[in-house]
């Protein structure tokens, strides 16, 4: 989301707009999504906190687990962000900025309302090798992702949302040897991101990247597919998925 | 009136937002050991560590309970709200839950045992145990459960979990089976969230509020 609409972008960059968030997260929600993230992408970087009025009216009729990112930098922001309707927060930045935040939030609201997100970049390099970026991608960190993976883990962490900057918006597939890095270095569920263009590269992505959860935006935003199409082609694929949904 | 108990575990918005959704009437968030008194059907909710169930006592909410389920209010726990029925918890030893189902709450194994090429491996268990998994062996005398089909999927988060007793109307299956909804009369609760568990969500809400 940018400026109370969702857009989506490629590689972070080349921004479009997909709609109205409320609409858009019950609109998935009825095709069958498992759960809704909305991301505020420029909330850092604007220095404001999150647009809690589209929280709270993408929130009104949602039943399915819904997390909210973007503009949470201290203890006070996540509970407004709660109250707004949201059952995790995503942090990004902030946590980097302060990693201390991560067991704040969770000390008051629980380990698995917090998710640790990392934008992550390795350009040729090994999934070992590959950077944490923050600020919607615009700034590198010089930490290393697995590393910094652990860190959120040992910190109080509650899922990891791993976003390949590299594969992101692409529709190509999601970067299988990162995400299966850090699925290997945690306990906690990691949810891939970035690059997913088809049935085939969520059932890769489940299978050979490790991954604990996938998470998509143009295909669904854009109508490529739905939800529940997806899951009757991963579950004849033998990926166990939640249907009927 | 519904009470939902507010006793500052977690986020109490979507289960007071899904009750209201189903048109409940009457939904009031109290600490308040009258109101509870004065309920017909009370809401335990809880996401948190089963420590914080002891303001239950501090506030002379267990007494308030106790009092209502013996004047026949229905009762629905809900994660840490189901675990409270029990015994207690290795999560915090020292808190007694209300005892109304015989046993204790126990973390998942460390490692479960898969059959892997006809042979017995031990195999890592992530913990907590989050996302969507499915109700099993669901007792067909269940008011809670009524309309709702095994197998349906319905979303955790959690890291303790509630043995299996007489009392269990469905099961679940991650390291082994636990109890995912029990039911004794009035006394009912569930390990998952149907605040968050879509459409199986709203109908075990709608069952408990229509009771």
């Amino acid at each position: 989301m940018r400026g109370g609409r969702v857009v989506k972008g490629v590689q972070f960059v080349d921004i479009i707009d997909a709609g109205d968030p409320a609409e858009l997260a019950h609109r998935h929600a009825a095709a069958g999504a498992d759960e809704v993230v909305l991301l505020d992408i420029t909330a850092t970087h604007e220095g404001r906190g999150t647009l809690l009025d589209t929280v709270r009216r993408a929130a009104a009729k949602l039943f399915v687990p819904f997390t909210v990112g973007g503009g949470v930098r201290t203890a006070d922001d996540a509970a407004a962000v709660f109250n707004a309707g949201a059952d995790k927060v995503s942090i990004n930045s902030a946590a980097i900025a302060r990693p201390q935040l991560i067991g704040e939030i969770g000390s008051s609201f629980g380990a698995q309302a917090v998710i640790v997100a990392i934008d992550a970049r390795r350009g040729a390099k090994l999934p070992e090798e590959a950077e944490v970026y923050v600020s919607g991608g615009r700034k590198p960190t010089g930490l290393r992702v697995v590393e910094w993976a652990r860190e959120a883990e040992s910190r109080g962490a509650g899922e990891i949302l791993l976003t390949s900057m590299d594969t992101d918006g692409m529709r190509d597939g999601f970067d299988c040897e990162l995400t299966a890095a850090v699925s290997e270095s945690v306990q906690i569920p990691v949810i891939a991101s970035g690059g997913a263009g088809s049935a085939a590269h969520f059932a890769e992505v489940f299978g050979r990247g490790k991954a604990d959860a996938a998470l998509a935006a143009s295909i669904f935003h854009f109508g490529v597919t739905s939800s529940r199409e997806l899951k009757a082609q991963l579950a004849s694929a033998g990926v166990s998925v939640r249907l009927p949904c | 009136m519904i009470a939902v108990i507010d006793y500052k575990a977690g986020n109490l918005t979507s289960v007071v937002k899904a009750l209201r959704y189903l048109d409940a009437r009457d939904v009031v968030v109290t600490q308040s050991p009258d109101v509870v008194r004065g309920a017909d059907k009370v809401v335990l909710p809880g996401v948190g560590h089963f420590q914080a169930t002891q303001l239950l006592a501090s506030l002379g909410l267990t007494e308030a309970i106790r009092e209502s389920l013996a004047k026949g209010a229905s009762f629905l726990g809900i994660c840490v709200g189901l675990q409270w029925l029990f015994e207690g918890s290795t999560e915090a030893p020292g808190t007694p839950g209300l005892g109304a189902f015989a046993g204790m709450c126990e973390h998942f194994p460390a490692k479960e045992i898969k059959q892997i090429d006809g042979k017995e491996i031990a195999v890592e268990l992530k913990s907590p145990h989050v996302g969507w998994n499915s109700l099993e062996n669901i007792r067909s005398d269940s008011h809670l459960l009524r309309g709702v089909a095994n197998g349906s999927f319905v979303y955790f988060t959690h890291s303790w979990r509630a043995p299996v007793v007489s009392a269990t109307a469905a099961v679940t299956n991650y390291g082994g089976a636990f109890t995912s909804t029990v039911e004794r009369k009035n006394v009912m609760g569930v390990q998952f969230h149907p605040e968050k568990s879509a459409d199986v969500g709203l109908r075990v809400f709608r069952n408990f509020v229509e009771l």
